[in-house]
């Protein structure tokens, strides 16, 4: 039983990590009905990048602050560039764009920093809380630990971002109905720039905690993938939903991986939550906090 | 100034939809194919057979599936390259376990399986689409792959999952050399591309694009959505499979699961996305692209920068086929195809201006 | 203008009885029940919101009515699905135009025909045969349709093209290469000049009396209305307040005040 409770712990633990992801794809798709499927790689040029510059003998915290220019910078770009021009375009063209975008953000990520898996240091040690096994007896890393507040920090703060200022109001509005926000004379442009420097900055922190914790590597890029069944799974539009989503497919492939895994030769991480997510499609296609859509014609 | 329709009437409704209703079309056709019959056999070298030719025919028959998904029924799969193994391990294993089972039956019952596999994960279609259905197709990328990889049956027990496909015989003949190979695959993808067009332009067709453009008038005119969509996943997955068994027979000599992996679903979307979606001309136009690019960068990288690090080809070619993807969703949603088919009509005034 | 059909009305072929219909809390249709007689031009009118589209939806099956029966060609079914309307003989068009946007105006119309159509997904792989007489044949009666309406000169244009009145009229003639016993028309009127108006009544009329299709149809012009259909269904707030032929309607109390906005 107490073997349960650590793996569940710490797959409920990497969860939250699979939630920051999340989080960046529930921007954009809240603000602009855009699947990004470039988050990944976003995550994977930021956390390049901050490496990148900390190597070049910046220090990180200035290193930070540059990463997150260039982020905003980057988001800012993809917005005017790619999305500009697919506005009212079909949702699946957008999808397909965002598979292009993310296949020019890798290969330009790797020509300028190289595809070395680098190290990255953050000093969060990745080793079990003494005091937590004292107490329950089950292992706790202060990694993952720090990650989930990290991650808790962010969700609150955009949150309220969201809730209480002006640029979140109109945001929820464009979300609702872009012409109607065009018409009340929201600058949909602007509030749709806002948001994908938002979702770079979003994919900076992810990248250094993904980073810190599996290696600056191109394997990142996967962890988007697994962003999929956990938005599938809390609805594309809700940020509750990211990280209930993130929680459930953390805990299950961990606890499917334990105790499944072995009967079958393991490596079912890779799947499972897809097949998860598929399941639950078939259920209740909205998922658990996205709304019923009525189909009009 | 040659390429003119005047003159050319048309009496019967059967010329007048035939493939190539002009003549001068037909003429360029019947040329192209006797360049690719017998010219290229007698001219090209081993090299130009295996590593661009033979690549370029089986990736143009996996997007000619692909394309009958998405670009004509509409539904968008990200799992292209998991159909493609069913059919290669399929084959293997009807080789394998069938005795005497001619190799070409092989192939058929490969693809076959595939479509099966296909059909199988089309289900979810019917109730979620856009890409929600890209989330299922992933799903069947992944657990296929899996599948291959883990469970030792499909791979024969072989100690490393990688097998070395069976020799390609046919009636006594057996294919080894890369032009015999080349030969092999051009007749079966040249017949399969004739029977999708054949398809694409009859009742078959226009239900699957009437799916694909609007659902509910489909349903109102009497299209079941059902069979429409899951005949589009039987047959894309079909043809798929057959092209996953010749990848492994005919191009890479192995059957192994890896060699099928996202990498490649992902090309074979954008070889449809840039040849032209619900184009059976733009999956090949499309597959030439994605398989001679990165043969182009090298030699570009090489000739004209020979200072920078041989890395920079290959992470400059993810960034050429993001980058044109980009430029066709936003420019030319309907691809290399389509500019083939302004072309024409610019040469069909030639050289007067309208 | 003339009165409708040219061959005698019927018996009944439609009855609606008792149908109520709901999304979520949103009552879109009350307990409404009306008739429809062979070869009549039935016509439903209503203000906007008045659950006029919703009432061809649940005749040809889009929608299910949560209650109440529809009886065609005396089969009582509790809801229809779409594709068996379209096998009965039930064809329509959209208020908001519904064409195949990638095909060709003749794939559209050739798409209509597409339960006429036997041949295998095989068949039509090889191209021998049966499956190209089978086209042929049905090019045929596609052509004629594309006569009556006029639309030759446009038949190889990409239906996305094509200015809105023209499209209504592909979509009609979609619509009729079913050869459709019943005919719903979603205001095939709407935002058309007046010339476009009346080839389009003229082609609504030459559809009644040539092909004796029974006709029902939604439309906000009362003029039009009230010179070519027999008889008329009147809804408003998703409730019957009228029905009857023209004069009856235009004289009813409980209309004229739906229409000119007096209290409930």
């Amino acid at each position: 039983m107490q073997f349960f409770f650590e793996v569940l712990i710490g797959g409920l633990l990497s969860g939250v990590m699979y939630s920051l992801v999340a989080l960046g794809f529930v921007l954009i798709y809240k603000a602009s009905g855009v699947f990004n499927f470039a988050q990944g790689s976003m995550v994977f040029f930021a956390a390049l990048t901050f490496v990148g510059l900390l190597e070049k003998g910046l220090g990180f915290w200035l290193a930070l602050p540059a990463t997150l220019a260039v982020m905003i910078v980057l988001g800012l770009v993809i917005e005017r560039i790619v999305l500009r021009p697919l506005i009212n375009q079909p949702q699946i063209t957008l999808f397909m764009a965002t598979i292009g975008l993310s296949f020019f953000i890798e290969g330009l990520a790797q020509l300028m920093w190289g595809a070395n898996v680098r190290g990255l240091e953050l000093g969060i040690q990745d080793e079990p809380l003494q005091w937590v096994s004292d107490v329950a007896g089950v292992n706790v890393s202060k990694f993952d630990l720090v990650a989930a507040g990290i991650a808790a920090v962010l969700v609150s703060t955009l949150a309220i971002f969201f809730s209480r200022t002006r640029i979140g109001r109109a945001l929820r509005a464009v979300a609702d109905d872009h012409q109607a926000a065009l018409a009340v004379g929201i600058p949909l442009q602007q509030i749709w720039g806002i948001v994908w420097a938002v979702a770079g900055a979003v994919a900076l922190v992810a990248g250094l905690l993904w980073g810190a914790r599996n290696g600056v590597q191109f394997a990142l890029t996967f962890v988007a993938l697994k962003a999929l069944p956990v938005l599938i799974l809390g609805g594309f539009e809700s940020i509750p939903g990211a990280v209930v989503g993130g929680l459930i497919v953390g805990a299950s492939e961990k606890l499917a991986e334990v105790y499944v895994g072995p009967y079958v030769g393991g490596g079912i991480e890779g799947w499972f939550p897809y097949v998860l997510a598929l399941l639950f499609l078939l259920v209740r296609p909205e998922g658990l906090f996205g709304e019923k859509i009525i189909r009009r014609i | 100034m040659f390429y003119r329709e005047a003159g050319q009437y048309k009496t019967t409704y059967e010329a007048d939809s035939a493939i190539f209703p002009i003549r001068q079309e037909r003429f360029a056709f019947w040329t192209f194919l006797v360049i690719a019959f017998v010219v290229v056999p007698l001219t090209a070298s081993p090299y130009l057979f295996s590593a661009i030719l033979i690549p370029f025919l089986i990736l143009a028959l996996a997007a000619i599936g692909l394309n009958i998904l998405t670009g004509y029924a509409g539904q968008l799969s990200l799992g292209s390259a998991a159909f493609m193994a069913v059919g290669a391990f399929a084959s293997y294993n009807f080789v394998l376990r069938v005795p005497g089972i001619p190799l070409l039956v092989a192939f058929g019952c490969g693809g076959l399986s595939a479509a099966a596999v296909g059909i199988l994960f089309g289900l979810p279609s019917l109730r979620i689409r856009g890409f929600y259905l890209a989330v299922a197709t992933l799903a069947a990328q992944f657990f296929i792959v899996w599948c291959l990889t883990k469970i030792g049956w499909f791979t024969n027990y072989s100690a490393s999952g990688v097998i070395t496909a069976q020799a390609l015989v046919i009636l006594g003949y057996t294919f080894d050399t890369p032009r015999a190979k080349y030969l092999l695959v051009l007749t079966i993808v040249a017949l399969m591309a004739l029977a999708a067009k054949n398809m694409a332009r009859s009742n078959t067709g226009r239900k699957w694009m009437a799916v694909r453009d609007m659902d509910v008038a489909a349903e109102v005119i009497g299209i079941r959505l059902m069979s429409s969509k899951l005949l589009a996943f039987a047959v894309s997955s079909f043809y798929c499979g057959v092209a996953g068994a010749l990848y492994a027979y005919a191009y890479l000599g192995t059957v192994e699961p890896e060699a099928y992996n996202l990498d490649l679903s992902f090309r074979i979307l954008f070889m449809i996305i840039i040849g032209g979606m619900g184009t059976i001309l733009g999956s090949f136009l499309g597959a030439a692209f994605i398989v001679l690019t990165p043969i182009l960068l090298n030699i570009f990288v090489h000739t004209f920068a020979q200072s920078l690090p041989s890395s920079v080809s290959s992470n400059l070619e993810p960034m050429v086929f993001g980058g044109m993807i980009i430029y066709f969703l936003v420019v030319e949603p309907h691809g290399l195809a389509r500019l083939w088919q302004i072309g024409k009509e610019k040469l069909r005034l030639w050289p007067f201006p309208h | 203008m003339t009165t409708a059909a040219a061959r005698p009305i019927g018996d009944v072929i439609l009855t609606l009885e008792h149908i109520s219909l709901a999304f979520g809390g949103v009552k879109a249709l009350a307990d409404i029940s009306f008739d429809v007689r062979e070869h009549e031009i039935r016509a439903i009118i209503g203000p906007n919101g008045a659950g006029k589209s919703s009432m061809l939806n649940v005749i040809n099956g889009v929608y299910r009515p949560q209650e109440g029966t529809i009886t065609f060609r005396g089969e009582v079914r509790r809801n229809m699905e779409p594709h068996h309307a379209a096998a009965q003989g039930i064809a329509r068009t959209f208020q908001n135009i519904a064409l195949f946007k990638g095909m060709s105006v003749l794939d559209n119309i050739m798409t209509g025909r597409n339960l006429r159509m036997r041949t295998s997904f095989i068949e039509h792989a090889l191209h021998w045969g049966r499956a190209n007489r089978e086209e042929i044949e049905n090019r045929h009666r596609v052509e004629e349709i594309i006569d009556f309406l006029e639309i030759q000169h446009i038949r190889k244009a990409p239906v996305g093209k094509l200015p809105y009145g023209l499209q209504k009229r592909v979509e009609l003639a979609r619509a009729l290469a079913a050869e459709p016993s019943l005919l719903l028309l979603d205001e095939p009127m709407a935002g058309m000049n007046v010339e476009e108006k009346q080839d389009m009544c003229r082609f609504v009329l030459d559809v009644n009396g040539q092909y004796g299709t029974t006709i029902v149809l939604i439309e906000h012009d009362m003029g039009v209305v009230m010179d070519i259909s027999d008889r008329v269904v009147v809804l408003d707030y998703g409730r019957k307040i009228g029905d009857g032929v023209p004069d009856e309607v235009r004289s009813s109390k409980a209309v004229i005040d739906a229409y000119l906005g007096a209290a409930h």
